[in-house]
């Protein structure tokens, strides 16, 4: 079950284009979310292609983070949290009580809005997750370590002291290193949650860089507040607001011709 | 005036006000030197207590002590070619009533220190072991060969003509017992705590943490006696070893002892992990139990490593339970022979000793090397944290 929850890259590869058009990666259908009594998301349907970025806005509160960490199960981790419709990604439903979620999780990868890497070196902050994964030889660890890490940038800012502690990078660099992480286990999907929000505008824009490099190999979906930054960087934008999905097309569209007065509002900062 | 200003009594008008100092807060500024006071009280106690302990133990360093049974008598009459020093220890009085003297008291008391000689009963007169100082260090950590043995033996003998003050074994109860209710409790201390902090459902553990606290409210008294009356017997049972209680025995009811103290601490240090490093590791596709035990532990390390060193602090004060369970003060490594604790000796024989004697300055002796036992590895313990907490931080 777990091994075909997705399709490998390599056979999605060379089905590219067909795929796009027949089964979307990610199809989100009719999902509400309830934390207790109240509810978080209202009945959202939402079809997300592969090796396109899609961003997430709206003000806060209106469930764009909720939705993005349903899309890994996250909200697994919260109490009392129910989840109604169905949420499909490489055709398999991922509440389905036979899914194992730890390779879900190692399929749909997460950076989070404040950068955590763990309180050990650089090098086992990338390493852990490998191991995790199998990856046990040094020669294997230490290519794949090498190569998420120039992946996303970092590399050569920290080779020279990989076994120092991560804690005692930049707050860029922490983030960075915890891009490298997610992406060293090679996920289909990347989640971020607002990852540049606790950035300055120089590690900033060095993080869009390296999303726009990464959109070749991964599905990449960001939920951020920054309207500049979703224009720049994503395909397709996705706008909610509380609990609701407003509109749903290519940031283009979205942000120069919005279809709904709310959107329009929101992207030209009229509110929110 | 504006009616406002009128209701705001304690507003100065204009920049006055900002010169008033403390006398702005007066409330404030007793209450923060009087709670200083009392911080710097805990720090006098601590320095008193010390104070008192070496006093009383000053003499066993300084050599004053002197159990010999047969010495050689100063005559009387060479009182004057004596320093005041030497009579005082010879005559073991006190300065203060040294001076209270008159030259006529001093020379009654050396004929009694003759008379009392005169009085040694004669089987002693032979025997080598009367003739020595039991109180020198040698003879306090090692072996000696007393008198109808045949090897020299670790022999703490506190009461009897002789006195054999052997420390060791001592030492060694201690040690065995404290070990191996540190062995037990840290383990089971430490993986309740992670259980009860990672992997157990909320409803479960607020069930779980204060019951496992609530141990730590069972006076010692209690397990010593649930020890002696029912664990050495289910134990002996299941091990059918000789003695029925033993150091083993002691230390696994001195283990559920500290478990609450070691458990409350470690389970702290490691829900104060920032739960990101819990969802970084999910995140990554690690299981709740890989993240408990690879992420969260290493992190919380210090903590928990902070909980043992009390935990053991903990253990080796406790007198209650190795009193109740075992005091026959064996000279022996093995975990199922009898043990007998520092603070059991001193807290069994406090009472009886001479105040003064050799005996009392020995357990005093015995209680300054607990205090400095416990002190050093609270010391140590506080470097290793340190070190931990700057290699988790990145500081060098």
């Amino acid at each position: 079950m777990a091994e075909t929850l997705i399709p490998k890259p390599a056979t999605s590869a060379a089905s590219g284009a067909a795929a796009k058009t027949a089964t979307p990666l990610i199809d989100i259908d009719k999902v509400s979310l309830y934390y207790g009594a109240s509810k978080a998301l209202k009945s959202i349907s939402l079809k997300l292609e592969e090796k396109v970025v899609t961003a997430f806005i709206g003000p806060s509160g209106c469930g764009k983070s909720t939705l993005l960490r349903c899309l890994n199960r996250m909200n697994d981790l919260i109490d009392n949290v129910r989840i109604e419709g169905s949420m499909r990604i490489g055709g398999h439903n991922i509440y389905d009580p036979n899914v194992d979620v730890i390779e879900l999780r190692k399929r749909v990868g997460m950076v989070f809005q404040k950068s955590n890497p763990f309180p050990k070196s650089i090098y086992e902050n990338v390493a852990y997750g490998l191991r995790l994964h199998g990856v046990k030889s040094k020669a294997d660890l230490d290519a794949r370590i090498e190569e998420s890490l120039t992946a996303s940038a970092l590399w050569d800012e920290v080779k020279d002291r990989l076994h120092s502690s991560a804690l005692g990078l930049s707050g860029g660099q922490q983030q960075r290193l915890c891009i490298a992480r997610a992406i060293a286990i090679k996920p289909e999907i990347l989640l971020m949650d607002e990852p540049a929000s606790a950035l300055d505008p120089i590690a900033t824009s060095r993080v869009e860089d390296l999303i726009l490099d990464l959109k070749k190999e991964f599905t990449i979906v960001i939920v951020t507040h920054n309207m500049q930054q979703a224009a720049r960087i994503s395909d397709q934008t996705a706008f909610f607001y509380i609990g609701e999905l407003v509109e749903y097309g290519a940031t283009q569209k979205i942000f120069t011709n919005p279809a709904q007065k709310r959107t329009e509002d929101y992207v030209s900062g009229r509110f929110g | 005036m504006t009616p406002s200003e009128q209701n705001d009594s304690r507003r100065t008008s204009g920049w006055m006000g900002i010169q008033r100092g403390h006398q702005a807060r007066p409330g404030e500024w007793l209450a923060e030197k009087f709670i200083f006071l009392v911080s710097l009280s805990a720090i006098l106690m601590v320095l008193l207590i010390f104070l008192f302990v070496a006093r009383e133990a000053l003499p066993v360093f300084l050599g004053q002590t002197d159990t010999a049974l047969v010495k050689k008598p100063i005559p009387p009459d060479d009182l004057d070619k004596l320093s005041p020093a030497k009579l005082e220890a010879y005559l073991e009085i006190t300065p203060e009533q040294f001076a209270k003297m008159t030259k006529a008291n001093l020379h009654d008391l050396m004929e009694m220190k003759v008379e009392e000689q005169d009085d040694v009963p004669e089987k002693f007169r032979n025997d080598p072991d009367a003739h020595i100082n039991t109180t020198e260090w040698k003879y306090l950590v090692q072996p000696h060969q007393w008198k109808g043995y045949d090897k020299p033996e670790y022999i703490w003998q506190p009461v009897g003509e002789i006195k054999k003050f052997n420390i060791i074994p001592l030492v060694v109860g201690t040690l065995k017992v404290t070990l191996i209710g540190l062995l037990f409790a840290v383990p089971l201390a430490v993986g309740a705590a992670i259980y009860v902090s990672q992997l157990a459902r909320p409803r479960f553990r607020e069930f779980l943490k204060p019951a496992i606290e609530l141990l730590s409210g069972i006076p010692s008294v209690v397990v010593g006696f649930f020890a002696l009356l029912v664990m050495a017997t289910v134990l002996q049972s299941l091990f059918h070893y000789q003695t029925r209680l033993n150091a083993f025995v002691a230390g696994l009811a001195l283990g559920f002892a500290v478990i609450p103290v070691i458990f409350s601490i470690a389970e702290d240090a490691l829900t104060s992990v920032p739960r990101t490093y819990t969802q970084a590791a999910l995140a990554l596709g690690a299981s709740r139990w890989q993240t408990a035990w690879q992420i969260v532990l290493p992190a919380a390390l210090p903590g928990v490593f902070a909980a043992a060193v009390l935990g053991f602090g903990r253990a080796i004060g406790e007198t209650m339970i190795v009193l109740m369970v075992c005091s026959a003060s064996v000279m022996s490594w093995s975990v199922f022979d009898s043990a007998r604790s520092i603070t059991t000796t001193i807290a069994a024989e406090m009472a009886e000793a001479v105040s003064g004697g050799p005996h009392y300055r020995i357990l005093f002796m015995l209680g300054a090397l607990l205090f400095a036992a416990t002190f050093i590895s609270n010391m140590i313990g506080d470097l290793v944290i340190h070190r931990f907490k700057n290699k988790l931080e990145g500081k060098k």
